[in-house]
């Protein structure tokens, strides 16, 4: 079924995730910078802390139920809710409803998570931005994460954002839709079959002749970055967010 | 030993093991390209949504329709029997073995054969059973069970199959697949030609008019289902469909999903032992319809679900884990995805706990399923039941709550308490990111295949109340 976009927003909110929030803020600041940039208001609630999805996969549905609840309030105006992340839109895009069936808050889940967005496709699709590559000839490859591909269904935004940039050259690595491993705590459950995987991605990843990758999200980018340096590969990712703002902006970015 | 305790050493024999990875890798490769080439020109996800509609509105209507089956069925003169669980279905049929007298079976691929573990009990009474389809005589030859639900010796390559096949019938050591299969089948024929009874299961078996269907390749359903005087045919309880009308579709996404064929070599519609006067077909035809666990997930809406397969096995050709690992790291009758969702049912949470987990929820599998079963869905509704993790929603399957840890139960407690108070989390974070110099760079598993994340100087939280404060 086809997607329908709204029209372009005044103001939109801006949900971190908490990966991004610990390990990766410049990504977060990246993807604000990237709205405002196109006139939009960002609203970052400073109440927000994590979407949830931690304890939902790992079974526990009680704390998961918890920590979602506490982010429900945030977003009262009716824009729409922002998240530079497949894998946290789709816990609130896909499992809120159900998470809070039958209680209190099933209404307000509802709500919210009919107003969430990952980064990348409402750039492309709702602000129909269009970007000036100002940075050096480059070859880079792509990893588009599993929730961003099918549970949010945005694996169109980020190649086609990529290729708005005239310098960059984008090349797919080898089996493109194939998961790099990561999953959360699957990673640690499953240690060496999560290995396998990720060392499989690095090395098509390498394979392209491009050192550096971009990615839709920050557990895939923390798994394949890390295994990456631990193996001492010449391969060094970012979130796309991060990638797109240096390409695009002039001036040497600030500490803020 | 059970089978929880032994996934991640499995998982990890196969790991190290290249032969198997490669053979995997190919074979997995080699069927995701067919599948694909196969649904070329169709609208796909229109035929799933139909797939999966089909599926549903039988399971919906199950009880009615396993009883038109059994009229319809009986009325075509197929005698129909009922087993609760595995161990009644082999009894079922042993003893219809013993009536004949049979000495030699001749079976056709029967994955719910293997769930009951058939061979072993005919054995027991003295019966010889063969496997006729090629890949479950391979398997039977190496005294070992399918890895695919489909390709059940897709774990060996021809170099392999070809030494087996030299050590236990005496074939020339030739790497020479023409030459194997012929050999194969030289081997089956006369086989077939001694049986006393044939085994087969079914892929769609038809209420309304009592027609088991059986979809094949190698001809050797058609002889198993012909050539003896007795054919049995067995089945789950959730392969009935309402009419004939309804196999169409899910015929057009087997085929595809399952080998990348528009159809397959042999579609066999069995409706009735050989008639008066006629001069082949089966005297007896017999339908044992197996409970095995079944009617259990049926009662509850969202597992449901899971009985609306037609195994195929694209979600195992998809999977990235099952083509890391093989079939045989699971330990379970049907690996890979849906092993992972319908095993815990079959065998309990205790036996199947490291199952659910064992997935990163990539949902390559739910994508490709051709009835649309939320495989991802279910693995995380099975997680929650592991560790009995939803007061809203009390655990309903057996074995629930066997990987609750008094410590990790405890340290979730304490995420969320952290997770749901803002300001508690904001200064947590903040005294992180001021502390980071003594953040560990050993994390456990993670950090012995990847370096650790280095915490930020500076939150995105701290960043944006500072810009907020007006001097960004």
């Amino acid at each position: 079924m086809a997607k329908l976009y709204p029209a372009k927003p005044e103001k939109v909110y801006f949900f971190g995730t908490c990966l991004i929030d610990m390990f990766y803020p410049e990504a977060g600041m990246a993807g604000i910078r990237l709205l405002e940039r196109e006139g939009i208001e960002v609203i970052y609630p400073q109440g927000q802390t994590c979407c949830g999805q931690p304890a939902y996969t790992s079974g526990y549905h009680d704390q998961s139920r918890q920590v979602a609840e506490a982010q429900l309030d945030l977003f009262p105006g009716d824009w729409p809710i922002v998240v530079p992340s497949g894998s946290c839109g789709g816990m609130m895009r896909e499992h809120y409803p159900s998470l809070f069936a039958g209680t209190a808050q099933a209404e307000q889940a509802l709500a919210v998570s009919g107003r969430v967005w990952e980064l990348t496709d409402f750039l492309l699709h709702v602000c129909h931005i269009k970007l000036q590559d100002l940075g050096e000839p480059i070859r880079v490859t792509l990893h588009t994460s599993c929730s961003a591909r099918r549970e949010m269904r945005v694996a169109d935004a980020g190649p086609a954002l990529l290729r708005q940039l005239d310098k960059v050259e984008l090349v797919e690595p080898e089996r493109a839709t194939e998961c790099c491993g990561f999953g959360g705590t699957f990673a640690v459950r499953h240690e060496q079959v999560s290995a396998a995987m990720v060392s499989d991605k690095v090395k098509a990843l390498a394979a392209t002749g491009a050192r550096q990758f971009a990615t839709t999200d920050c557990g895939c980018l923390m798994n394949i970055n890390g295994h990456a340096e631990k193996e001492k590969q010449s391969l060094s990712g970012e979130h796309i967010a991060s990638f797109l703002w240096h390409r695009t902006h002039a001036e040497p970015e600030k500490s803020q | 030993m059970t089978v929880d305790q032994t996934f991640h050493t499995r998982a990890r024999e196969s790991l190290a093991n290249p032969q198997i990875r490669a053979n995997f890798r190919n074979a997995m490769d080699g069927l995701m390209n067919k599948r694909t080439a196969a649904f070329q020109g169709w609208e796909l996800e229109e035929l799933r949504t139909l797939g999966a509609a089909v599926r549903q509105q039988a399971l919906s209507r199950l009880p009615d329709l396993l009883e038109q089956l059994e009229a319809s069925c009986e009325r075509n003169g197929i005698r129909v029997h009922w087993a609760t669980d595995g161990d009644e279905a082999c009894r079922v049929i042993t003893e219809l073995c013993q009536q004949h007298q049979a000495r030699h079976v001749i079976k056709g691929k029967s994955m719910v054969s293997e769930e009951m573990e058939l061979n072993h009990h005919l054995e027991e009474a003295g019966i010889e059973a063969l496997e006729s389809d090629l890949g479950e005589y391979i398997v039977q030859l190496a005294e070992e069970t399918p890895s695919h639900i489909i390709m059940p010796a897709i774990h060996k390559n021809t170099g392999e199959i070809s030494d087996l096949m030299h050590a236990k019938t005496g074939t020339e050591p030739r790497r020479d697949v023409p030459y194997l299969t012929n050999a194969a089948r030289q081997q089956l024929r006369e086989k077939f030609m001694q049986a006393d009874v044939g085994i087969s299961g079914v892929n769609f078996a038809v209420a309304d008019t009592g027609t088991l269907c059986l979809v094949e390749n190698e001809g050797n359903g058609r002889l198993t289902t012909t050539v003896p005087p007795v054919h049995i045919a067995v089945t789950g309880i959730e392969k009935v469909v309402g009419s004939l009308e309804d196999v169409a579709p899910l015929l057009a996404l087997l085929t595809r999903s399952a080998t990348g064929q528009h159809i397959t070599t042999y579609f066999n519609m069995i409706s009735g032992p050989r008639p008066e006067g006629h001069l082949d077909g089966p005297r007896e035809v017999h339908l044992v319809l197996v409970d095995n666990g079944r009617s259990e997930i049926w009662q509850d809406d969202e597992l449901l679900e899971t009985l609306r397969c037609i195994r195929c096995g694209a979600c195992m050709n998809h999977c990235p884990v099952y083509t890391r690992v093989g079939g045989h790291a699971y330990g379970t009758t049907y690996p890979g995805p849906i092993g992972k969702i319908l095993m815990p049912h079959l065998q309990g949470l205790e036996k199947t706990q490291d199952l659910p987990s064992a997935s990163s929820l990539c949902g390559a599998c739910g994508e490709v399923c051709p009835v649309k079963i939320p495989i991802p869905q279910l693995l995380v509704r099975l997680r929650r039941e592991a560790v009995d993790g939803d007061r809203l929603h009390p655990s309903v399957v057996r074995g629930h709550g066997v990987k609750r840890r008094r410590l990790e139960a405890l340290i979730w407690r304490l995420w969320a308490w952290g997770h749901s108070r803002p300001a508690l989390y904001r200064m947590g974070l903040s005294v992180a990111n001021r502390l980071r110099f003594l953040q560990p760079r050993k994390l456990g598993a993670w950090t012995r295949h990847r370096t650790a994340p280095v915490l930020a100087g500076k939150s995105l939280h701290a960043r944006m109340a500072r810009r907020n404060g007006g001097d960004a």
